[in-house]
This record gives structure tokens, C-alpha cells and sequence, in this order.
């Protein structure tokens, strides 16, 4: 388990390597000079933007200034935002629980419904059961997400008014901020109705951040279970004479689980991307519309560290899962 | 009364192209303690009249019978779960591939075990004896810590003995065994085939051995049903048999034997029977 634990730890330093890279090459493409973009509306003389290049490192050539990054990264530093002058990692601590109590609430609701939609669909083979739920698993992969988000806005808020628009708690509502995580904070509040209008305000982007994610754990759990149901032994478990519910829930779902779990798990980075289309229809302030919000100012320090921090992000969380991946597969653990 | 009894068993499966008979009208019957062999070349239809029994075929295939009794009760006019009160208790199967018949994902002790909760309603630490009892008696080595293992981390030999142990757990009156030894090794074929006898003979049970090897026939049965193309070609006592069979396909099947051969080629049935001439 520990040598496991060490190879796959091992495979992180390249991919890591790999990303910073890609985090640093990718905001040196864009168009557009930060500095000019700081100076707005006014402009800025020729010596002040050259003194400004100066004073933030952009007049040393590109490799350089990636070695800087490197190193100041290696040492702890993501560095300060050009915009608000905070350090990046402070920015991103504090807006990440909402993007995490958006993605946490995403992957279950995918995952609650997805695995049990699966199976059904798998065990009712051609039934009509299985035909819309594929179909529509099928449909909500291929729908766009920030149409669908808006789609689900006219309706929910625009039509029938139950849930609100944006945002991740009705203005009348104030509290410390002590988890980060709004269902918490509201509910130890003790505030009447705080913690009904957080889960209102939540209930609709995590519709819309799950729809991708529902629709693959669906399908993926409807194949490996109908691959399963086929093996020898859920034919021993039938011999056994076991109750139905039991082959299926025990016997079948624990071995199709191997590949879901996998799935869902790839999920976590699709997550993070739908996270920013999600979090920019519905003013979410998370991960996601930080970083739209410094893309679109050019800040290049939080959108290099910001990019970085979310792919280390999703990388452990694959470890993770290729830990638990050991847990329910036995095979793997004693390799 | 025969404990099994089966008459004019007929099993189709819907495909693509139609439908297909596996089983075409097959009469036969097992005695309390008695050792039936049904030989017969692949696709002839064994394993699928067993799984038939068993309720175990999928739900593209079709049975039919004149009869179909297990003890005086009719097999086909039971609700399932009613079927499943006799699978796993009364009547129980094993099968050909030992280690994919167990579950990758569980000890063989949670999977000897269940059956033990489930169909005696032994609790936990009574069905922990009982299942080392069990391994004891069919010879798993170190059996306490078997129990732990998971079927990848045993041989071939071993699982099948863990499936032998998991099929007589529950004191099964009969016995199905589909080709128990084809996916072992030869000397590993011997040691489960004369386990699968002793315990045939301690346990009373009546033994339904499916299989194409006409040697393991000739030491273990004392009847025999020879099937062809979902069809029983014959039905005799062991001896009788060998000495003296009667159908075409028999005395083919038995021509085409390894030690029959002369030549330098190996003997095949289509040298002895064309399979048009059925009948």
C-alpha cells in the first residue's frame, strides 16, 4: 500500500511540472498588455509603463520569468493579484468553499441519482425505463450548460418563481462567515429561514453543474452493470439462491461500482470546468468566476496560481480516487 | 419417486435470427444417491437442461415441460421465490470455471458464509465454525486463513473447492456439477472428482455430473445420459454402456475415443456418424 501510495505520488511531480507550464504559457497567450489594462481609461506614459513592467517582472524574457514563477511557487509564494493586490492564495481560500459546496452538491446529486438510474436502466434492458433515461442522459451530455442554466432560470425564477436568480443567500440574511460552506454557516446561525433560502439558492446551479456529470455516471454504471450481470459469478450468487435485490445490490453493483467510481472521479475535473460556467450564469462567488472575472483583467499572477491551485486540485482528488479504487477492488490492493 | 424428474424438456432462446432450441425434448431422472453422468459434445444441450433446473438461464430463453419435479413438486408451477426456498438449499450447482464462478470483490468466507446466514440462518459466529467445517471437509489447506482470502489469491483447485464447499453447505439433497474439472489441471482433476464422490457418498446426495470426458464417466456414474444437439440419444446404466450401446452416436462418441486411435491422426465422431442422420 505505502509503495502504491509512493508511485502514484511519484507520477504527480511531472504532471505538475507539466501544468505549470500550461498555466503560465496560457495567460502569456492572451492578447491584451496587463499593465495597460491596470491603467485603464487613463492610459499610461511610456516610462511609467516601463517601470511598471519592471517593478512586476514582465520586462525579463518569457523563460525567465517562468523560473521566477517556479522558484516563488517552490518556496509558497502564488504571488499577489495585479487587480486587488491580495495574495492569490488568500483570494482562492476564501472563495473556494463556495465553489466546493456547489461541486459537492453537484457530484452527489449525480451520483445518487446516476448509480441508481443505471442499474435500474441496466436490469429493465429495453424497457421504457431504459430507453428515456438514456435518452435523456444522452440529451442533458449534449446540452450546452450555460444554455441550460438559463433555460432553468426562465422557469424556476422567471416562471414560477420558486428559487432566486443568483448569489448564495438572500441579502436579508447576515452571519460571520465560519466554514465558508453556506449550509453550514446558515444553519448555525440560527437565523430563521437562513439556511432554507441558502439551499434555494443553491438547488439550481447545482441542477445545472450535476446535468453533465448525472448523464455519464448514468450510462457508465448502466454498461459495467450489464457487463456484470453477465459474469459467472452472478450466476453462483443466483445458485446460491439469493434474493434478487441482493445479486444485484451486492453481488453485481459492488464489482460495476469499480469503473463508476473511476468515472466519478473524472467527473471532479469536468466539475471544475462546468464550475465556471456555472458559478458566471448564476453570480456564484466561487473558484470558477474568479477566474473568468481575471481572465478578463488580465491578472496574470491569479490566473496562472488560480489555474494551478484548481488542476493540484483535481489531481489529488484523482489520487483519492485511485486510492479508493484500491479499497473496493481487491485485486488492485494486493498488486 | 425420483428426486428429479424431467420429462419432454424442451429450452428456446429468442435471437436475433429467430429462435434457437438448445434442449429438444429431453427425458431424464435422478434417484436419491444416485450418480447420473450426461455426456455429450459441446452445444449439445447439458449445462442448459441443468440451468433449466436451476431457474438460471436468461429471460431470452424459453421452458417447456411435460414435468418438471423436484421431490414430488412441480419446479415449472412455482413462484420464484418459492424456487429459490429449493436453489441453493436443496438443490445446488457448481460450475465449470472455478475462479470467475466466485466474486472478485469478496473473501470466499463472506461468500460461504452468506449462504450459511441466508439459507440457515446461522449468525455470525456459528457460520465462521461452520464455514471452516466446510472447508475442512472438502481439504482447502490452512482453512482459517482461506476464509480470508479472495478467490484471485487461491488456484484453480482451490476455488473449486471453495465452490464444492459453498454448494454442500446447506446439506443439498441434489448435486449439479457442470464439468467441475475441464478448466483444472489433470492431477488437480483427479483430487476434486474424488472429493466430489466421497462426498456424494457421505452426504447421500444424488449427483448430476455434467461432462464430455467419457473416462471421468466410466469411474464415477452408474447411469448415463448421452446427449447430441439438445437431443438424448440414449440412457443406460454405466456398464451397459460401454459393453453394449445401443444408439449410433454413442458408439460413435465412444470409437472417437484417444485410445482408439490407429492411425497417426486423432479418431473424430463425424468419422463414425453423420449428425444429419440423427434418428
Amino acid at each position: 500500500m505505502v509503495r502504491f501510495l509512493l508511485s502514484k505520488l511519484l507520477y504527480l511531480v511531472p504532471t505538475f511540472l507539466g501544468i505549470t507550464i500550461v498555466a503560465f504559457g496560457f495567460v502569456r497567450i492572451l492578447p491584451g498588455d496587463p499593465v495597460l489594462l491596470m491603467a485603464g481609461e487613463r492610459g499610461v506614459s511610456p516610462e511609467r509603463h516601463a517601470e511598471l513592467s519592471a517593478q512586476l517582472g514582465f520586462d525579463k524574457p518569457v523563460v525567465m520569468q517562468y523560473f521566477d514563477f517556479l522558484g516563488r511557487l517552490l518556496h509558497g509564494d502564488f504571488g499577489n493579484s495585479l487587480v486587488t493586490k491580495k495574495p492569490v492564495l488568500t483570494e482562492f481560500l476564501a472563495l473556494f468553499p463556495a465553489t466546493v459546496e456547489l461541486g459537492l452538491c453537484a457530484i452527489l446529486i449525480a451520483t445518487l441519482i446516476g448509480v441508481p438510474v443505471g442499474v435500474l436502466a441496466a436490469i429493465k434492458r429495453g424497457s421504457w425505463f431504459d430507453q428515456v433515461s438514456m435518452t435523456s442522459a444522452l440529451v442533458g451530455f449534449s446540452m450546452p450548460i450555460f444554455w441550460w442554466g438559463l433555460l432553468l432560470i426562465i422557469l424556476f425564477s422567471g416562471v414560477l418563481g420558486w428559487t432566486p436568480v443568483s448569489g448564495r443567500i438572500s441579502l436579508m440574511y447576515y452571519f460571520p462567515e465560519s466554514t465558508g460552506f453556506m449550509l453550514i454557516d446558515s444553519l448555525m446561525s440560527g437565523q430563521e429561514g437562513a439556511f432554507r433560502s441558502a439551499v434555494s439558492h443553491l438547488i439550481l446551479p447545482s441542477i445545472v453543474l450535476a446535468t453533465v456529470p448525472l448523464a455519464v455516471i448514468a450510462r457508465q454504471t448502466r454498461s459495467a452493470m450489464l457487463e456484470v450481470m453477465g459474469e459467472d459469478y452472478v450466476r453462483t450468487a443466483r445458485a446460491k439462491g439469493m434474493p434478487r435485490r441482493r445479486v444485484i445490490g451486492v453481488h453485481a453493483l459492488r464489482n460495476a461500482m469499480i469503473p463508476v467510481v473511476t468515472t466519478i472521479g473524472l467527473q471532479i475535473g469536468v466539475l471544475m470546468a462546468g464550475a465556471i460556467l456555472t458559478e458566471t450564469i448564476f453570480s456564484w462567488p466561487g473558484i470558477g468566476k474568479w477566474m473568468i472575472d481575471s481572465i478578463s483583467r488580465r491578472d496574470y499572477p491569479v490566473v496562472q496560481s488560480g489555474l494551478l491551485l484548481i488542476a493540484g486540485l483535481v489531481m489529488v482528488v484523482n489520487l483519492l480516487v485511485d486510492l479508493t479504487y484500491g479499497l473496493i477492488n481487491p485485486r488492485i490492493r494486493a498488486s | 419417486m425420483s428426486l428429479l424428474t424431467i420429462r419432454n424438456l424442451t429450452v428456446r432462446f429468442a435471437t436475433a435470427t429467430g429462435s434457437f432450441t438448445a434442449v429438444d425434448g429431453v427425458d431424464l431422472s435422478v434417484d436419491r444417491a444416485e450418480v447420473l453422468a450426461i455426456v455429450g459434445e459441446s452445444g449439445s444441450g447439458k449445462s442448459v437442461s441443468m440451468l433449466a433446473v436451476m431457474g438460471l438461464l436468461p429471460d431470452t430463453a424459453t421452458v417447456t415441460a411435460d414435468e418438471m419435479t423436484y421431490d414430488g413438486q412441480d419446479l415449472l408451477a412455482m413462484s420464484d421465490a418459492q424456487r429459490r426456498r429449493l436453489i441453493g438449499r436443496d438443490i445446488t450447482m457448481i460450475f465449470q470455471e472455478p475462479v470467475a464462478s466466485l466474486n472478485p470483490s469478496f473473501t470466499v468466507g463472506f461468500q460461504i458464509e452468506e449462504v450459511l446466514r441466508f439459507n440457515l440462518g446461522l449468525s455470525g459466529k456459528s457460520a465462521r465454525a461452520r464455514a471452516l467445517e466446510l472447508f475442512r471437509a472438502v481439504g482447502i489447506p490452512s482453512p482459517e486463513e482461506k476464509l480470508k482470502s479472495y478467490p484471485h489469491q487461491l488456484s484453480g483447485g482451490q476455488c473449486q473447492r471453495v465452490m464444492i464447499a459453498i454448494a454442500i453447505a446447506s446439506n443439498p439433497k441434489l448435486l449439479i456439477a457442470d464439468e467441475p474439472t475441464t478448466a483444472l489441471d489433470v492431477t488437480i482433476q483427479k483430487q476434486i472428482l474424488d472429493l466430489l464422490m466421497s462426498l456424494q457418498e457421505d452426504y447421500g446426495m444424488g449427483l448430476i455430473l455434467i461432462t464430455h470426458d467419457m473416462g471421468v464417466v466410466a469411474e464415477t456414474a452408474d447411469r448415463v445420459v448421452v446427449q447430441y444437439k439438445g437431443r438424448k440419444m440414449e440412457e443406460a446404466d454405466v456398464l451397459d454402456l460401454f459393453e453394449n450401446p445401443q444408439s449410433p452416436y454413442t458408439r460413435a462418441l465412444l470409437s472417437a475415443l484417444p485410445e482408439h486411435a490407429t492411425g497417426d491422426r486423432l479418431p473424430t465422431v463425424s468419422d463414425f456418424f453423420e449428425g444429419g442422420a440423427v434418428r
